[in-house]
C-alpha cells in the first residue's frame, strides 16, 4: 500500500530542538566515519607517517652524546612528544577537506535545503569527527612509542596530554574549517595544508630544543603554537608534572605549564571567534 | 489557492541577468511544468524558491510562508530534486536515504519504513545497498527523487528531472509524479523538453530570458493560438538565402502570418494560415515566384507553436543558440557557498 505523500505527521512526532540538533549532527558525523572506514588510506597514512618519523629520526640521533639534551633524555624520548603533537596537528589540519569537497560537489546544497535545526551541525560534525580521529591517531602513536621503549606518561600525565592535544586540535580544526569556506577550491586548500605543515614542524621544539637554534629560529619556535603543545607533553613524559614549573626559556621570558595551556586556550577561543563571521556568511 | 507565488523576481550574477521580473503562480495540487530553453532562468528561479539563493528583489511565498523571512519552515515542507544530483560516492543509496531522513528529523522507525516503501516504489531494491559511485544516471536520479520524497513534502520541486535518462528511468519518474499529483501533492518541474511538459503537466508556464511569457493549461495555451499551423519546404535541405526569399513571398500573402525560418530543421518555414482556403493561394504564389513546394504539412497547434508564438523562435533553435556557450563548471564555482 502506498501512503499518501501529503499525509500530516502526527503531533506526537515533535522532538526538542536539542534532540534534533543531536540527530542531525550524529548523522553527519556517521557519514564522515563511513567515508573513513571505506577509504582507510588517510587513517593508515596518518598513523604510519609519524611512526616512520619516530623510528627513523629516533635512530638517526641514537648515538648522539649523552647529556646533550635538556634533562639528559635520549633523543628518542625527546622526539616522542614532538611526533605526538605533529600527528594531532596534521590530522586536524585536514578537517576542512571533506567540507571543501561537499562545497565543490554540491553535497552542501543537500544539507542547506534540509530544515536543519542549526547549520552549526555541519561544522560540529566535522569537529567531532576530526577530534576523535586525531585523538585516536595520537593514542596509537603514544602506545607504539611506549612499546618502542620511549616511555609512558602515566595516568595523570595522559590526562595532561589529552587536554593539551584537544586544545590544539580544536584550534587547528577551526582554522582548517575557516579555510575550507574561505578558499575557492580543494587545490588551494591542499596547497595551504601542504605549505603549512612542515615549516610549522621545523620551526617548533618538536625536533630540537630551543637552545640548539639560532636566535631567529628560536623566536619563531617560541611563538609557534606547536611548541606550546609539545612542551607540556614532553614534561608529562619526564615525570609527574607541576604546571607551575618552567617548561622552556623563550627569548621573551620563561614559560611554565599554565602559560602553555593558557596560550592554547586563548588561541582556540580566538580562532573560533575569528571564523564565526566566515561561517555565518557562508552558511547563512 | 496558489502554493507558490513568485513576484517580480530579479536576480543577476555579475553582469548576467538571470531573472528579470519573473512572476509565477502555482495552484495547489497541480502538476506544473516550467518550460524554457537552456539559460532561461529555470534553475535560478527554483533555487530561490527552495531557499538556496536570495533574489536581488521580489517576493517569494511558498505554502503561505514568506520564504525570504522564514526559510526554515519552507524547507520542512518542501522536497527539492536538483538539476545536478549530488550523491556521496562512498555511501550506499540506503545510507544516503538514512542520512537524509535524519536531516529531516524523522524518527528511526518511521524513517526506515519510509525508506523501504520508496525502495519498492522506485524499484531500487537490487542496487540500493551498492555504493552510489557505481550508479548510472537513471539510478542516481531515482535515488535523488526518493530522497526528495522521504519526508512526505506537500510540495515537490524538480529541476529537469529526466535530462539524459534512459527510457525506463524516465517512465518510472513520470509514473511517480503522476501518482503524487493524484494523491494531492503539488509538483513543480522544470524542463526544456516539450514532450515532457506535454505528457505530464496540467498547468504550465513558458519562461524565456528570465521572465514568464505565457501561463495556463497546455490546452488553453494552444487554443489561444488560433489558426492552422503549416510547415513548408521548398526542397529537402534549403539554405538561408532561399528560405528568406520564400519568407518574403509568403508574408505578402493575405491570411498568412508569423512566418519563421526554422534553422535547425533544414531551413523549413513555419507559418500560420487563417483556415484551409489560404492554401490554394499559397501554392499559386509560390509557383509564380518559381519555388517548388517540396513538402507541406498541416498540424494542430502544439506547445512548440505556443513557444514560437510568444518568443518568435522555436524551442530547438533557442536551445542551439545557447548550446556550448555556458561554462557550467565556472558557474557552479561562482555559486558555490
Ligand atoms: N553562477 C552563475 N554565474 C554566472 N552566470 C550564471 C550563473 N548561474 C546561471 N547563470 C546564467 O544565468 C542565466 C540563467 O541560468 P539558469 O537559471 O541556470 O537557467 P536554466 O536553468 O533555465 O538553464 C544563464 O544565462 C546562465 O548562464
Ligand atoms: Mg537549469
Amino acid at each position: 500500500m502506498i501512503s499518501p505523500d501529503n499525509a500530516k505527521l502526527p503531533e506526537t512526532d515533535f522532538q526538542s530542538p536539542m534532540a534534533e540538533l543531536i540527530q542531525e549532527t550524529l548523522a553527519l558525523t556517521r557519514r564522515l566515519f563511513i567515508q573513513l572506514i571505506r577509504r582507510p588510506s588517510t587513517l593508515i597514512a596518518g598513523i604510519l607517517q609519524p611512526l616512520i618519523w619516530l623510528v627513523l629520526f629516533g635512530a638517526l640521533f641514537s648515538n648522539a652524546p649523552q647529556g646533550l639534551l635538556p634533562g639528559g633524555v635520549t633523543y628518542g624520548k625527546f622526539l616522542g612528544a614532538g611526533v605526538i603533537v605533529f600527528t594531532a596537528f596534521s590530522g586536524a589540519l585536514n578537517a576542512g577537506l571533506p567540507v571543501m569537497f561537499d562545497r565543490e560537489f554540491g553535497f552542501l546544497n543537500r544539507l542547506l535545503v534540509a530544515p536543519l535545526q542549526s547549520r552549526s551541525s555541519i561544522v560540529l560534525s566535522s569537529v567531532v569527527y576530526i577530534t576523535s580521529l586525531s585523538l585516536l591517531q595520537s593514542l596509537a602513536i603514544i602506545w607504539t612509542a611506549a612499546l618502542l621503549g620511549y616511555g609512558w606518561p602515566g595516568v595523570s600525565g595522559i590526562l595532561l596530554v589529552a587536554i593539551t592535544l584537544l586544545l590544539l586540535i580544536f584550534a587547528v580544526t577551526a582554522l582548517s574549517l575557516a579555510l575550507a569556506f574561505a578558499l575557492p577550491g580543494h587545490i588551494e586548500l591542499i596547497a595551504v595544508i601542504f605549505v603549512a605543515n612542515l615549516p610549522l614542524l621545523f620551526a617548533s621544539t618538536a625536533l630540537a630544543p630551543l637552545s640548539f637554534m639560532p636566535s631567529w629560529l628560536g623566536w619563531l619556535a617560541a611563538l609557534n603554537p606547536l611548541t606550546f603543545a609539545i612542551e607540556p607533553i614532553r614534561a608529562a613524559y619526564r615525570g609527574p608534572v607541576d604546571l607551575s614549573t618552567i617548561l622552556f626559556h623563550a627569548p621573551y621570558g620563561d614559560v611554565n605549564g599554565y602559560g602553555c595551556l593558557t596560550v592554547l586556550m586563548v588561541l582556540t577561543i580566538g580562532l573560533f571567534f575569528l571564523i564565526r563571521p566566515i561561517l555565518n556568511r557562508k552558511l547563512a | 489557492m496558489s502554493v507558490i507565488h513568485l513576484e517580480e523576481l530579479e536576480k543577476s550574477y555579475g553582469d548576467v541577468k538571470a531573472l528579470s521580473g519573473l512572476t509565477l503562480d502555482v495552484p495547489s495540487g497541480s502538476l506544473f511544468g516550467l518550460l524554457g530553453p537552456n539559460g532561461a532562468g529555470k534553475t535560478t528561479a527554483l533555487r530561490i524558491l527552495c531557499t538556496l539563493l536570495e533574489p536581488d528583489s521580489g517576493n517569494v511565498t511558498v505554502l503561505g510562508l514568506d520564504a525570504l523571512k522564514d526559510p526554515c519552515e519552507v524547507r520542512k515542507k518542501l522536497g527539492y530534486v536538483a538539476q545536478e544530483v549530488a550523491l556521496d560516492k562512498i555511501l550506499s543509496g540506503r545510507e544516503l536515504l538514512q542520512l537524509q531522513g535524519d536531516l529531516y528529523h524523522l524518527r528511526s522507525i518511521e524513517r526506515n519504513a519510509r525508506i523501504a516503501e520508496l525502495i519498492e516504489r522506485l524499484e531500487m531494491g537490487s542496487w540500493i545497498d551498492r555504493r552510489c559511485g557505481t550508479y548510472s544516471g537513471g539510478m542516481r536520479r531515482r535515488l535523488d527523487l526518493a530522497a526528495g520524497l522521504l519526508h512526505q513534502p506537500q510540495l515537490l520541486v524538480l529541476d529537469e528531472p529526466t535530462v539524459g535518462l534512459d527510457i525506463e528511468s524516465r517512465g518510472k519518474i513520470w509514473q511517480i509524479l503522476r501518482e503524487l499529483r493524484s494523491q494531492g501533492t503539488t509538483v513543480l518541474l522544470s524542463s526544456h523538453y516539450l514532450e515532457e511538459v506535454e505528457a505530464l503537466a496540467d498547468r504550465m508556464a513558458i519562461i524565456d530570458d528570465g521572465r514568464v511569457i505565457a501561463q495556463g493549461t497546455p490546452g488553453q495555451l494552444k487554443q489561444n493560438l488560433g489558426g492552422d499551423r503549416v510547415t513548408i519546404r521548398v526542397r529537402e535541405f534549403s539554405d538561408e538565402i532561399e528560405s528568406e526569399q520564400v519568407r518574403r513571398v509568403l508574408e505578402s500573402i493575405e491570411g498568412v502570418s508569423q512566418v519563421v525560418v526554422n534553422r535547425s530543421q533544414g531551413f523549413s518555414l513555419n507559418l500560420v494560415v487563417e483556415g484551409e482556403k489560404v492554401l490554394p493561394k499559397l501554392r499559386e504564389e509560390l509557383q509564380k515566384a518559381q519555388f517548388e513546394l517540396f513538402a507541406l504539412t498541416q498540424s494542430r497547434p502544439s506547445l512548440d507553436d505556443v513557444y514560437l508564438q510568444v518568443t518568435g523562435k522555436t524551442l530547438m533553435d533557442a536551445e542551439l543558440e545557447t548550446a556550448g556557450q555556458r561554462d557550467t563548471k565556472l558557474e557552479r564555482k561562482k555559486t558555490m557557498r
